[in-house]
């Protein structure tokens, strides 16, 4: 790969936004930000030159409500074969997690990708089998293209697909959190392009960079920011080019817009946010795990569910708290006995912060 | 979940629905191309088994020119 490094542009950079004097909070939402801001130092660095970074709620694992997990747990009880990305099935449900009912028997399998999972499905023509589809856009399509190319028919998902910028306006919106700028994922930018954030700069002059994921990335990322906010300005720029095009990947939208429509959606520790989920169309209902056994589904369908005693997942998803003010944090909490899905996922900031903390 | 690798393409399956990846180090896999339009020896970011985007160094390179551009004029 073409290397980024470069010290002294680094340097330059750090000690420009230095000279600036500035007092901000930005946030991002992205696992693999984070994780760059915080195995680098940056996090630290930054708040130095008077700018606090949160993460806000960028990880799908974290973002998915007990109530899906516990639906797939339900499904799995009920003899489907439910499979799922490594993370998901850790994270703790109300009851258990999907990783622990093994021992009762249920066959919940982990897999790298959804075309995976249609493996087994081929391989296990009498069993059904469903995947657990969790991510923002940037993983939807790979989602919409396997159901486009006609998968075996004990084959069916369960759309837990959720999309950005409608979180970031819920979060705007809720105002208990003042975001001076907003640093937006590259990989959901690289299929979304930089249309779609358009609307929050407009509508609540907030600036906004699309950027990359190597420590240069974000520092230039933030210092566009800056010069945003000093000139008070508000864009959408793209400090990603070599991933993120203006429109996006067209192909990527294209099958998604076939494949799914617009739901409003629960995110964990939000209200239901509107328009933010993608639920699959009545085209390819014979393939939504939700319709294919709504009579199983049904028996939870109007039950709450709550989360995790003492977690603070959804302060920390809306950016109200780093993992450090979370009481349970490297406590009762920890990678191997975790309590709330963001010290599960490798992309939470409690995971995060936790693996780089103890080194 | 986001998570994209870099990996060069090193040929097509018949089929050009996959194409084998080469994540450097000696570590190869398959992956499916058909959301990109992207040639042997291009790179691309994996995500989940899928290509979602071809990279482009001229891009990157001149990101980083520009960066270097705009602070040398502002210190001057």
């Amino acid at each position: 790969m073409f290397s980024l490094n470069d010290k002294k542009l680094a340097d330059d950079i750090i000690s420009e936004i230095k000279k600036s004097k500035v007092k901000l909070k930005f946030m991002h939402v992205c696992g693999t930000h984070q994780d760059t801001l915080v195995k680098n130092g940056l996090d630290v660095l930054f708040k130095k030159c008077g700018i606090e970074i949160c993460q806000g709620p960028g990880c799908p694992v974290c973002v998915t409500t007990t109530k899906e997990i516990e639906e797939m747990i339900l499904l799995a009880k009920n003899g489907k074969i439910v499979t799922s990305f490594g993370d998901m099935i850790n994270v703790p449900g109300e009851t258990n997690s999907l990783l622990n009912i093994r021992t009762e028997g249920c066959d919940v399998r982990t897999v790298y990708g959804i075309e995976d999972a249609v493996e087994i499905a081929k391989n296990n023509k009498d069993k059904e089998i469903v995947f657990m589809a969790v991510g923002f856009e940037t993983t939807a399509p790979t989602t919409a293209s396997v159901l486009l190319k006609n998968p075996p028919d004990n084959f069916s998902v369960f759309s837990c697909h959720r999309t950005i910028p409608e979180a970031l306006k819920a979060i705007i919106e809720m105002g208990e959190i003042k975001i001076d700028g907003l640093i937006e994922p590259g990989h959901v930018s690289t299929i979304i392009g930089t249309k779609p954030y358009e609307f929050l700069s407009k509508d609540y002059h907030v600036p906004q960079v699309v950027a990359g994921f190597e420590p240069i990335d974000i520092l230039m990322g933030v210092w566009m920011l800056v010069e945003q906010i000093k000139n008070k300005e508000a864009f959408v720029k793209n400090e990603y080019s070599r991933a993120v095009h203006e429109e996006g990947n067209v192909k990527a939208q294209k099958v998604i817009n076939e494949v799914f429509e617009k739901e409003d959606k629960k995110w964990r520790g939000f209200p239901v946010i509107p328009c933010s989920g993608l639920a699959l169309r009545s085209k390819f209902k014979n393939y939504d795990a939700s319709k294919k056994y709504e009579d199983i589904l049904q028996e939870i369908f109007d039950k709450e569910f709550s989360e995790p005693p003492d977690c603070r997942c959804g302060e920390l998803l809306r950016g109200l708290l780093s993992p450090s003010d979370c009481p349970l944090f490297g406590q009762a909490c920890k990678p191997e006995t975790p309590v709330g899905p963001c010290m599960v996922s490798i992309e939470g900031s409690c995971n995060i912060g936790y693996r780089y903390l103890k080194k | 979940m986001c998570l994209a690798i870099p990996g060069k393409i090193i040929e097509f399956d018949k089929n050009k629905e996959h194409a084998t990846i080469d994540y450097g180090e000696g570590t190869r896999r398959k992956a499916n191309v058909t959301l990109v339009k992207a040639k042997i020896g291009e790179y691309i970011l994996v995500h989940a088994g899928f290509a979602i985007e071809v990279l482009n160094e001229k891009e990157a390179k001149e990101t980083l020119k520009l960066f270097r551009e705009m602070l040398s004029m502002e210190e001057t």
